[in-house]
């Protein structure tokens, strides 16, 4: 516990008229259907208890309703939770005063939206700049500052354009590269992606996990898109309705899903891609076959072992050292699994 | 009990004079015991609009010329507005109309001035509550619609004939409009976009500054705008309580049937209208360059 940079502990958010006498009858017990029916109040997040490691792109996975906007509001408070404490780095940020929390936001965490919110009247370089702008530095060394990061994003030869004038793809560009100009250790993006065409957002993906490589932010990603979860997610936690019913890497959240809903949801996943040699393993220290590293992904395991004779692959760690072995056949259970998930009726409500 | 339905229930002809005389009478003392206190307070705003139509009058009318055509080009960047308000200005000249017309520009412009500087305050201290907006709304509703010798009967009481209660005339008038459209502009800006300002931590001055009015500014344009043109519409009105300018000939016309030159004044009035109009039109077009996506600004 002691090692995560972002922990949110017994967080609620109760919308509608008093929610301090609505929150009680919610720890006394009281459902979420009778809360709204009784007092129409809605519970916006019910007892989210996440911890992020630094460093970690944690991806908060859910469909539109589930809370997950509301969620990521609350790391920066700019929606102000019923009861509930985010720690970060052993601050808890809701009993920060004004001055405090806007130190917090100007130095600490940056924030990259769905739908931009690139100031209009300003152009590309001006809007990379806004965060320092208002971090009180001076316009010409803000200037310096951004190019590094108009130049990380791809940007360059735009700096005159205006966000009206460039597509959304490049109007996200801005997005990002305002967040990581202010050198905040945080980076919230709220569906920072979504309203992208899929082979824009693709490419949205890799920029980010390039400059993930490099930076090693922390990064809260909100997301509806399960592709997009599992491909850049080092750990995903599900919101459904406000709660989190599964918190895990991409490989757990495949082979162990949690409850139907979320099987419902993983059945279309392509598995040979997101999962990884190292989750299907079976142990052993002699080297059979041809040697893959244990994060190889099994579409590509597949490929090595059809070419080779041997029928299997040998796993190796990072060192070189062997770990492990995958048959053909494992490979192709693996895989298969999810067809025979089809054919199970989904059950939940 | 049918003399109720048919009569209605008035005041008593006595009590009702009474009624009228102790508002009046409260009035008159008040005015006797405030009335130059009052007047030394809008000396300053007296003594600028003096200056600034001595100004206007004693500077030669080439260089007067040369000066709004610079500042319709600074302003709309166009020649052709520039040449027209040479043109119009040089035949408002050749007609005998020159020093009413700087008279009435001198007006307009304090007016303006003072509205802005009253208004736009206003106006961005209502986007920032309901309450404040709740009750300067119906304020502003009074000030546009009540007859204008109606409030006029007590500036004068207290003021006399002059210059001041005629810019108050023009100002009461006039200043709703960039009120209303501050704060609807401010009201009206991207909720995203603010959202996004306080995610980077900006505060109130940062985000009024840096994000508020600049976002506003095409509502506050057309506010500024519809000021002008509005105290430009009160220019006969002031001419009646003593203020020099393009209406006091109108004023004339009117007393005495002159159609030439009721119609000469009034298309001068027409003619300030449209340049001020098309001046600022251009510059608040200009402000917003690159925000309609236009790629080559």
């Amino acid at each position: 516990m002691t090692d995560s940079k972002i922990s949110i502990k017994g967080l609620y958010k109760v919308f509608g008229d008093r929610p301090n006498d609505a929150i009680q009858n919610i720890l006394n017990g009281m459902s979420k259907e009778q809360l709204l029916n009784k007092h129409g109040n809605i519970l916006g997040l019910n007892n989210i208890n996440i911890d992020v490691p630094a460093k970690q792109l944690h991806v908060i996975m859910g469909l539109s309703g589930s809370g997950k906007s509301t969620l990521i509001r609350h790391i920066n408070r700019l929606i102000e939770p019923t009861i509930g404490k985010v720690i970060i780095d052993g601050n808890n940020i809701m009993e920060m005063s004004k001055e405090e929390l806007r130190e917090f936001r100007r130095h600490k965490a940056s924030m990259v939206f769905q739908k931009f919110g690139l100031l209009p009247h300003r152009n590309v370089v001006q809007n990379v700049s806004y965060g320092l702008l208002v971090q009180g530095v001076d316009e010409g060394e803000a200037k310096e500052r951004t190019k590094v990061w108009i130049d990380k994003v791809g940007l360059t030869g735009f700096e005159k354009y205006y966000p009206a004038q460039l597509s959304g793809g490049m109007q996200q560009r801005v997005g990002l590269a305002r967040a990581l100009a202010t050198d905040a250790e945080i980076l919230l993006m709220d569906e920072a992606f979504s309203a992208l065409d899929p082979l824009i957002r693709t490419n949205m993906q890799d920029i980010l996990l390039g400059l993930q490589k490099e930076l090693h932010k922390t990064i809260i990603f909100i997301t509806h898109d399960l592709d997009e979860a599992l491909r850049l997610g080092d750990e995903i936690s599900f919101l459904r309705d406000g709660k989190v019913i599964q918190r895990g890497n991409p490989q757990d959240i495949i082979l162990r899903p949690a409850d139907d809903y979320i099987n419902d949801f993983i059945k279309d996943i392509n598995r040979g891609r997101v999962l990884k040699v190292s989750s299907i393993m079976e142990k052993e220290t002699m080297t059979l076959g041809p040697k893959i590293i244990s994060s190889t992904s099994i579409e590509e395991a597949l490929q090595i072992i059809v070419s080779s004779n041997k029928g299997l692959v040998t796993v190796v760690d990072a060192k070189g050292k062997t770990i492990g072995k995958v048959t053909l056949e494992n490979a192709i259970t693996s895989i298969a699994r999810s067809s025979r998930d089809k054919l199970k009726k989904p059950n939940y409500k | 009990m049918l003399e109720f339905f048919e009569e209605f229930p008035e005041m008593s002809r006595v009590s009702l004079r009474d009624f009228k005389k102790v508002i009046d009478s409260a009035f008159r003392s008040f005015s006797r015991n405030n009335g130059e206190t009052i007047e030394s307070f809008f000396d300053p705003i007296l003594w600028f609009l003096i200056w600034f139509e001595k100004l206007l009058l004693n500077t030669p009318w080439p260089i007067i010329i040369l000066v709004v055509a610079g500042l319709c080009y600074l302003g709309a960047r166009s020649w052709k507005l520039s040449l027209g308000s040479v043109l119009t200005f040089t035949l408002i000249g050749y007609l005998g109309m020159w020093q009413d017309t700087m008279s009435t520009m001198a007006l307009i412009s304090v007016a303006t001035l003072l509205c802005i500087s009253i208004g736009i305050p206003l106006g961005v201290w209502m986007a920032r509550s309901d309450r404040v907006q709740s009750f300067v709304m119906p304020i502003l509703d009074v000030m546009q619609t009540i007859p204008i010798f109606v409030y006029l009967l007590p500036v004068l009481m207290l003021l006399g004939i002059g210059k001041v209660p005629g810019l108050i005339a023009v100002c009461v008038y006039a200043m709703p409009p960039i009120v209303r459209l501050t704060n609807l502009g401010i009201r009206l800006v991207d909720k995203d976009v603010l959202e996004a300002a306080d995610a980077f931590g900006a505060d109130k001055k940062q985000r009024l500054l840096g994000v508020q009015i600049p976002l506003a500014l095409p509502n506050i344009f057309a506010g500024v705008n519809q000021t002008i043109m509005m105290a430009l519409a009160m220019v006969v009105i002031a001419s009646m309580i003593g203020v020099r300018g393009l209406g006091i000939p109108v004023l004339q016309a009117i007393q005495n049937q002159y159609l030439a030159l009721g119609l000469m004044n009034g298309l001068a009035i027409v003619a300030l209208a449209i340049i001020f109009d098309r001046v600022l039109q251009g510059y608040g077009k200009r402000l917003q360059k690159g925000r309609e996506g236009n790629k080559n600004d």
